[in-house]
């Protein structure tokens, strides 16, 4: 088996085992942009390295006979094309069955050259081969397809809070910037966007002392100048086609930690931690903001995560020093070039 | 040319402004109104028949106003009422759940049960006490 599947397949079936590691350290709260990039290079990886190891392990057995070693990318695509064009060489019988049916003795005379058992097991083997090639294609397509759903549905979401708000919001001296929904429950979010907005409900503003609103409003400021929902879209849309796996909801509560962890750091800038720290206790603890429906799955809602933050807030931990974050930042940057180098280079 | 553009951007603030003023009028009435009621309710802008008009189609288009024929009129009332709309948005805010979550990114999730124990000792811990 070529030298690329070996790495695509490895990569691909390390980056779960790797994300259980990541999800469990307890280093990332002492650099979550550090965290942040090795999740999104863990996430970026899998990808490449299932579709293109799925692609490579179809493709290879076909290619085998070839003279000349190709990259993957280029063998697959021109496989795929073959194929959708009806024969790999020079077909008897015609139509798109024939094709199959042709390439599958070719390529069972190509791999073991006899008759009987051998062949019978070369057929099957071609036919796993096939299924694989298929699959990768199904797999990238899926990936596609989930990623620009969840743009959609991210973009009608925020629409709609849009319009709603310019009709019923209204702003508030005590919180300059943002808007003020007329709502008893305690809760404060930020809509990102081209065109954003802080919304802050009326419960909130009673809730918190002018202090704390100050830092509420830094901690959401932060989110939208550094784009945080950009970071967790890739990651909700994963989670959304793959909700049954434990690693997706994983890689997706850690990361949506970490961005919360980032605005905290960032308003710590501007803030006292210690008043950013009883907002969010205040906040924690008000009640009014469970939302009524059992919309809220427990699994996705694992509690600690705010305790976490403030215990971050109180007692900072010292940064990683500077050799582990380099440290780090390779092996994330390994973690994509690899597998990719591995679909490019002729190996 | 910019001109045009700042004028253009001053009418579409405007106009979004009248919406959010002739919905008020709206949720105030019990009863459906025609154009010609909403304009009374807000003489004080002195507003052309025909602007209040197409600010309520603009409403109608958009789903938040619905009309009905009565007679030669239109009449017209929120297709929803204001809770209604404020329940939504409070709702979206905190379902954090698939879309949604990257939808809108929440300051703090509120938690129950043991974990808000421990946390209310905290803020006890912290002088959280000292507004009251």
């Amino acid at each position: 088996m070529p030298v690329a599947v070996i790495v695509l397949g490895a990569v691909a079936i390390g980056c779960v085992p790797a994300a259980h590691l990541l999800a469990s350290a307890q280093w990332p709260r002492r650099s979550p942009a550090v965290a942040i990039a090795l999740w999104q290079a863990l996430g970026l990886g899998w990808g490449v390295a299932t579709v293109g190891a799925l692609a490579g392990f179809g493709v290879a057995g076909l290619e085998a006979g070839q003279a000349g070693r190709r990259p993957l990318l280029t063998t697959g695509v021109s496989t795929l094309a073959r194929t959708s064009r009806g024969g790999v060489t020079t077909a008897p019988r015609s139509g798109p069955g024939a094709s199959v049916a042709t390439a599958t003795e070719r390529a069972a005379r190509e791999l073991f050259g006899s008759a009987g058992p051998a062949a019978r097991f070369s057929n099957a083997m071609y036919d796993l081969r096939l299924v694989s090639l298929m699959a990768s294609v199904l797999l990238l397509a899926v990936l596609c397809w989930i990623l620009l759903a969840a743009v959609q549905g991210v973009l009608r979401a925020r629409h709609r809070q849009m319009a709603l708000l310019k009709l019923l919001a209204h702003g508030d001296p005590k919180v300059p910037g943002a808007l003020v929904v007329d709502h008893p429950a305690a809760t404060a979010y930020c809509v990102p966007g081209l065109r954003s907005a802080i919304v802050i409900s009326a419960g909130t503003l009673n809730l918190l002392d002018q202090a704390e609103l100050a830092a509420v409003l830094e901690h959401e400021r932060a989110h939208l100048r550094a784009r945080h929902d950009l970071v967790l879209l890739p990651f909700t849309a994963l989670l959304r086609a793959f909700r049954w796996s434990a690693t997706a909801r994983e890689a997706n509560r850690a990361v949506s930690l970490l961005v919360e962890m980032m605005a905290d750091d960032r308003a710590r800038r501007h803030r006292p931690a210690r008043e950013l720290a009883t907002a969010l206790l205040r906040v924690g603890v008000s009640g009014g903001g469970q939302a009524p429906t059992g919309a809220l799955a427990a699994a996705d809602q694992p509690g600690g995560d705010l305790a976490a933050r403030v215990t971050r807030l109180l007692r900072p931990p010292p940064d990683l020093p500077l050799y582990s974050a380099v440290l780090l930042c390779s092996v994330a940057a390994l973690v994509v070039i690899a597998p990719t180098a591995a679909m490019l280079l002729p190996l | 040319m910019l001109a045009g553009i700042v004028s253009y951007c001053e009418s579409m603030n405007r106009l979004g402004e009248l919406e959010r003023a002739i919905m008020e009028v709206l949720w105030e009435s019990d009863d459906p109104m025609t154009v010609r009621q909403v304009g009374i309710c807000l003489t004080d802008r002195e507003l052309a028949h025909t602007t209040v008009m197409t600010v309520l189609d603009r409403l109608t288009k958009k789903g938040f106003v619905r009309r009905q024929r009565a007679g030669r009129a239109w009449r017209y009332r929120p297709a929803e009422s204001r809770e209604a709309y404020v329940a939504e948005l409070m709702l979206t805010a905190l379902d954090q759940t698939g879309d949604r979550q990257a939808a809108l990114t929440r300051f703090a999730r509120s938690v129950s049960g043991a974990e808000a124990a421990a946390l209310r000792a905290a803020l006890e811990a912290l002088g959280g006490s000292r507004r009251d």
